[in-house]
């Protein structure tokens, strides 16, 4: 059985998650159809949706299921765009923190590339926050121009959760999405409280199945959709309703929710027991974005002179799931964007790894990794020389 | 051992994959990007530089059980092997691509990268054999005549081939695509690639047009009399025949062949075929495959000069930097910068890049 420090990337499901799902995935009946089955499903859609609601803090009319995390924030990003620049064809300005996913960097870029968007990117401090000065300083010299801002909730490589009440506070009017799907479930996120105008949350980053996702979507906001076809979201998002996958997500959210300071304190000092491990047998090694408030399992760790990819390869043989930054398209290793913005070299970013602690994590786990940690760095270090 | 084995997306890799882990050994499955941007090599392109066989390559990896990664070696490649294919070029050389990839990146940064994470050697699906002799370990061709690769790793030092294993190198093609169908590796019917991997659609001529630009300049006779105008004298090798579009006919109408490449003059110097004959080949950079020859002028063996040809009788000599060749019979048409590997009967003894022929 190998070990598991990757939950950042996609956590196990949990007990009530797999129950829920295993009860609902043999029934029949698609939510929209009028007859008996149909009603019934649509019921523990409903009563889904509601649950979630809760836990996010935000109306159940608010929430818009779709299929992906990717998919809600292009919903999100596409959606506001459209919208915005057909209200007002000056609105082409997109303004996105300096570090976002790939799934809200990459649809700003299409536009850009397709659609006459402006990107503006808020620059990232050392300590992995959002510049809120220069927010600030964008904002009022492109206000009027600005179709929307997105800065997600809390960074997926580094962990450290951004201040977005500030940057609403910031926007005014300017709609604001934030992809919170790192925090859901793990660190306080509340929907109405942020005042954001959209929000991507995802179901398997916090025990739920694969394959379902929302975007959280202000009441009374039209964005144009990006799926066509019945209209069964709010008419922004079309396609029959994944409802086993819905209600196993709810049951998810509940147990998530009700064990979330419980877990992030068990995972915090996880975490702090896996920097203080490696730290006295590697004590050159950087943490990148070791502030708080931060999701709580995350270390990003440089450790100097190696390749990441090496790392992660003599790790995986040791039995240690980590993870680098991110990959192309045909999976080279690129040297992470996120670590980049905070001003880390690019050497220095092509050395890290991430590993993201989840609640079945065990010390004796990071001892293991401590054990074997010393020689693999050594043999990444000569691989590196010659490389 | 533990061994990396290098997986194109081919099914020649796939299948040596396969062989390594039956054999008992440990193997990590590792595929090679050779361009930062996977897209610029890629329209057309063959061989092992698009999303689409990094794709298959981790789907082989999969069905064989074993882990696989992506080594980004855009670098290497760019430096060691798209930039000496130009250059070489540019100086009137024919270079021969696959040979420098083979020495500068499988088994070089790729070996090297291997040896210091820990693996021994490296595993690829290339056609040749290593065989325990009374020489040592030493290279042989392949049993398929028609797949045949010693030529293209005649550029391997000993050092090199000591982490090289060749799994495939007993077996017919035709064998080995029943084995991977066997073994339910789908890419048991992809295409072989013949192109230049990094040149879309074999359209060599075009793609050093794009890059090294389109200088006219004269095609002569071997007296210096002008017959015609080319656009980059780059563009053709020796021995050519085709596409000369001389505006002067031959005495009698004999076909006329290009004879050599003059890059400084940009002159395209073209003559009889009987002006092609060479029967001594000069090399520099000796590689040996094997233990080196002791300085000696009397050595009989087989030269030969491309990658699908065939071994031609020689004598030879060398003082181990460099290999001068006498042909039994002569050869017609022979470009410098090509690879010269000197075999043994089936074995190989090594390889020089030729700098002269006469």
């Amino acid at each position: 059985m190998g070990i598991y420090f990757d939950h950042a990337a996609t956590t196990p499901m949990s007990q009530p998650a797999i129950d829920a799902l295993n009860q609902q995935i043999s029934r029949i009946g698609n939510a929209s159809s009028l007859h008996t089955q149909g009603r019934s499903v649509r019921r523990e859609v409903e009563e889904a949706r509601e649950a979630i609601a809760r836990i996010a803090g935000c109306g159940p009319s608010e929430m818009i299921f779709t299929g992906s995390g990717t998919e809600a924030n292009n919903l999100a990003i596409k959606g506001f765009y459209w919208k915005r620049v057909h209200e007002d064809p000056a609105r082409t300005v997109i303004v996105i923190s300096a570090f976002e996913h790939h799934a809200v960097l990459d649809p700003v870029e299409w536009l850009e590339s397709h659609e006459g968007a402006h990107i503006i990117q808020v620059p990232i401090r050392a300590d992995g926050v959002i510049d809120l000065e220069a927010l600030k300083d964008i904002v009022e010299q492109n206000r009027s121009k600005i179709a929307l801002i997105a800065v997600m909730h809390s960074n997926n490589e580094v962990g450290t959760i951004q201040p977005i009440r500030e940057v609403v506070e910031i926007a005014g009017d300017i709609p604001v999405h934030t992809d919170a799907v790192q925090s859901f479930g793990k660190v306080d996120f509340n929907f109405d409280e942020l005042g954001v105008t959209s929000a991507t949350i995802s179901a398997h980053k916090v025990g739920g199945p694969l394959g379902v996702a929302a975007l959280i979507l202000e009441r009374g906001i039209d964005i144009t959709p990006i799926l066509h076809g019945g209209g069964q979201e709010r008419d922004i998002r079309s396609g029959t309703l994944n409802a086993p996958s819905i209600v196993s997500f709810a049951a998810a959210a509940e147990d998530a929710g009700t064990n979330r300071d419980s877990r992030y304190v068990a995972i915090r000092e996880l975490r702090r027991y896996l920097i203080d491990s490696l730290r006295r047998v590697l004590p050159d090694i950087r943490v990148n974005g070791d502030v708080e408030p931060s999701l709580p399992g995350i270390a990003n760790i440089t450790f100097p002179g190696t390749e990441s990819d090496g790392l992660l390869l003599l790790l995986d043989a040791e039995g240690v799931a980590s993870s680098t930054g991110s990959a192309c398209s045909a999976g080279v290793p690129q040297a992470s964007h996120v670590l980049l913005s905070m001003g880390i070299s690019e050497r220095d970013a092509r050395s890290s790894l991430r590993f993201s602690l989840g609640a079945s994590n065990t010390r004796a786990e990071i001892d293991h990794l401590t054990s074997v940690i010393e020689s693999v760095v050594e043999r990444a270090r000569a691989a590196h020389l010659r490389h | 051992m533990k061994v990396i084995a290098a997986m194109s997306g081919g099914v020649d890799s796939a299948v040596a994959a396969a062989r390594a882990v039956e054999a008992g050994h440990e193997v990590v499955g590792v595929h090679l990007a050779l361009s930062s941007n996977p897209q610029k090599y890629r329209s057309g392109a063959r061989g092992c530089c698009t999303i689409e066989d990094s794709h298959d390559a981790r789907r082989a990896a999969d069905v064989i059980g074993i882990p696989f990664y992506i080594w980004d070696m855009a670098e290497e490649f760019h430096d060691g092997v798209v930039e000496n294919f130009l250059s070489e070029y540019a100086a009137g050389r024919t270079p021969n691509p696959c040979l420098r990839c083979n020495e500068k990146i499988k088994f070089a940064a790729v070996l090297d990268r291997a040896r210091a994470l820990g693996f021994d050697s490296v595993v690829t699906g290339h056609y040749a054999q290593m065989r325990e002799t009374e020489l040592g370990r030493t290279m042989h061709r392949a049993e398929d005549p028609l797949k045949d690769q010693s030529y293209v790793l005649a550029v391997l030092n000993k050092t090199q081939l000591d982490g090289a294993v060749f799994p495939l190198g007993d077996t017919y093609k035709e064998e080995v695509r029943k084995e991977a169908k066997r073994r339910g590796l789908y890419v048991a019917n992809k295409p072989d690639s013949h192109d230049i991997c990094f040149v879309p659609s074999g359209n060599n001529a075009g793609w050093l047009h794009d890059r090294l630009g389109t200088e006219t300049g004269p095609i002569v006779d071997e007296d210096g009399v002008k017959l015609g105008e080319h656009q980059g004298a780059y563009t053709y090798t020796i021995g050519q025949r085709r596409g000369l579009n001389l505006t002067v006919p031959a005495e009698g109408g004999a076909p006329r062949y290009v004879l050599n490449i003059e890059p400084k003059s940009n002159t395209v110097v073209v003559g009889s075929h009987e002006a092609l004959a060479v029967s001594a080949i000069e090399g520099e950079k000796a590689i040996w495959c094997g233990p080196v020859p002791t300085p000696a002028t009397n050595y009989r063996g087989f030269a030969q000069v491309r990658a699908h040809g065939s071994p031609l009788a020689c004598t030879y000599s060398t003082d181990s930097e460099r290999i001068s060749v006498q042909l039994d019979e002569p050869l017609f048409g022979l470009a410098t910068g090509q690879g010269l590997v000197i075999y043994d009967g089936d074995r190989v003894v090594g390889s020089a890049t030729i700098d002269a022929t006469e």
